[in-house]
């Protein structure tokens, strides 16, 4: 259960991008949140993947305030979300072939031994072939790294997974992949999903609810000025 | 006309910048590659005392027997030049290499950290910065007997700040991307988001400062040997050859001073040739001039 109450957050507390947006995600829930470009979208879900601090507001996390963000946040809150960016291209450390980046999140916490299996087991699920995990980034698509993270994102088992325009750089058959290998991760382990997007076909289709910015956030039009 | 058009669009991108980037390449590669050699081979194969004092020969202009001419005590100007050439070169290397990895370990602390601690370290080195740094240096190798290891301390010192600075810079750049949120979100650590995403990241510009470094360094340990504060007289480094040439060149006598002088020039415009390819392959975009 993740719960956000009037949380304005961003870059400069003198210009928030994002005004006090409240949603809520039921456990196993899929949620849509539907936006304009640029209207803080992305930096609604950062703050929900406790990857940016907020200026204002709560969070809660089944019921609990957070109060730490980032690196400060205990491990096993901040691994409870599997986040997938936008731009796979800068979201892959350039130097890690496929493998070790679905394999990083693993190591990271100290389960080495899990790594084989869990890579096999993801690489299938978002269809990547073994050649393609031994390449490093610039070697494969936008389409293929795109899977990868997907795959590194889901690799830590999370409760919730936050999308962030998951699919807004690819072609209509590798969305379809990906989403169709979310929605088994979902079927399989009850995740909730926050799935951040501006293609409301793709939101309605794929989410259990879909909410549009206005709803959610108040416009930067609205702010006093 | 529309040929004629074409052709000078694309003409620009054409071999003629790439035949001078290679000429480049070789030149440089091929100077560093003597300097080295020379520095390594000459003496252990020429058997002969660079301290020899012959007053018979002294202050000879270019002959066979002596290529490089003698002192005004009659040593052997090429050996004393490839001698000296040896002390220098460990000083620039020593100091450039322990002057990367102070700057290298602050930048990176302020930058992977940020926030107060950022602001407190970088106002630290802006203070250090403030202070001319020969002056510094001359300073910290006054508080010392003279020896190469006092040289190397004051260079490596008062030249730590630049690579704190560029190490920095580029750690706040890789903080903000994705791919470190990503690793936050994959539970690592600071120190492992440090040491596995943001250092390999800033190696190359490291690197690449260090080795624009070397130079840099062997010209303050000369200008510091040349103030008399740097290497002890009788040991031959650029700096006291040229310090001890001085007197001579008033006299008329080019050579003691001209052939130190280019065991400084060539491998440093080696050097700069060389990491200026390096520059532009790590980061085509960035052609400014080369910072010695």
């Amino acid at each position: 259960m993740l719960e956000l109450r009037s949380v304005t957050a961003g870059y400069d507390r003198r210009a928030p991008v994002v005004r006090e947006a409240s949603l809520t995600l039921a456990p196993g829930q899929a949620l849509g949140l539907l936006g304009p470009s640029g209207c803080g979208k992305s930096t609604l879900a950062r703050v929900a993947a406790l990857l940016h601090r907020p200026d204002a507001g709560t969070l809660l996390l089944d019921g609990t305030p957070v109060r730490r963000w980032r690196h400060r946040a205990p491990r096993e809150q901040r691994t409870a979300f599997g986040v997938v960016f936008q731009q796979p291209r800068l979201a892959a450390d350039p130097r890690l072939r496929l493998a070790d980046l679905i394999a990083e999140p693993l190591r990271a916490t100290g389960r080495r031994d899990q790594i084989p299996g869990r890579v096999t087991e993801l690489a299938e699920a978002t269809g990547l072939t073994p050649d393609l995990l031994t390449r490093r980034p610039h070697e494969v698509s936008d389409g293929q790294l795109q899977r990868a993270c997907l795959a590194r994102a889901l690799v830590l088992r999370p409760r919730i997974l936050v999308c962030d325009e998951m699919t807004a750089m690819l072609d209509a058959s590798t969305t379809a992949a990906l989403v169709a290998a979310v929605e088994r991760y979902r079927r399989e382990t009850g995740a909730a999903l926050l799935a951040v997007g501006h293609d409301r076909t793709l939101l309605d289709r794929w989410c259990d609810r879909t909410l549009h910015w206005h709803e959610v956030a108040r416009s930067r039009a609205d702010a006093p000025t | 006309m529309a040929d004629t058009t074409a052709g000078a669009v694309w003409r620009p991108h054409g071999t003629a910048r790439r035949s001078t980037h290679t000429l480049r390449l070789r030149v440089s590669a091929a100077l560093m590659g003597v300097t080295v050699l020379a520095v390594l081979l000459v003496p252990p194969l020429a058997q002969l005392d660079q301290q020899a004092v012959d007053l018979a020969a002294k202050l000879q202009p270019p002959t066979w027997a002596h290529p490089f001419g003698t002192d005004d005590v009659g040593r052997d100007l090429l050996l004393r030049c490839v001698y000296g050439l040896r002390v220098s070169l460990l000083v620039g290397v020593v100091a450039a290499l322990t002057a990367t990895v102070i700057g290298t370990a602050v930048g990176a602390t302020a930058g992977a950290l940020g926030g107060r601690t950022d602001r407190a370290v970088m106002r630290l080195v802006d203070a250090v910065a403030s202070v001319p740094h020969l002056l510094l240096g001359v300073f910290i190798v006054a508080m010392f007997r003279p020896g190469v290891w006092p040289v190397v301390i004051s260079v490596a010192l008062t030249h730590w700040l630049s690579t704190a600075r560029i190490v920095r810079a580029e750690i706040l750049s890789l903080r903000s991307r994705p791919c470190i949120d990503a690793a936050v979100s994959g539970g690592a650590s600071r120190w492992r988001v440090a040491v596995r995403h943001l250092l390999p990241g800033v190696l190359p510009q490291a690197g690449l400062a260090a080795v624009l470094m070397v130079p840099h360094a062997m010209w303050h340990e000369s200008a510091l040997s040349f103030l008399g504060l740097g290497l002890p007289t009788h040991t031959a480094s650029l700096g006291t050859l040229i310090q001890t040439a001085r007197g001579s060149l008033l006299a008329g006598d080019w050579w003691p001073t001209l052939f130190p002088g280019l065991f400084l020039v060539v491998p440093t415009l080696a050097v700069a040739g060389l990491a200026g390819v390096w520059r532009e392959r790590i980061n085509p975009r960035r052609r400014s001039e080369l910072m010695l």
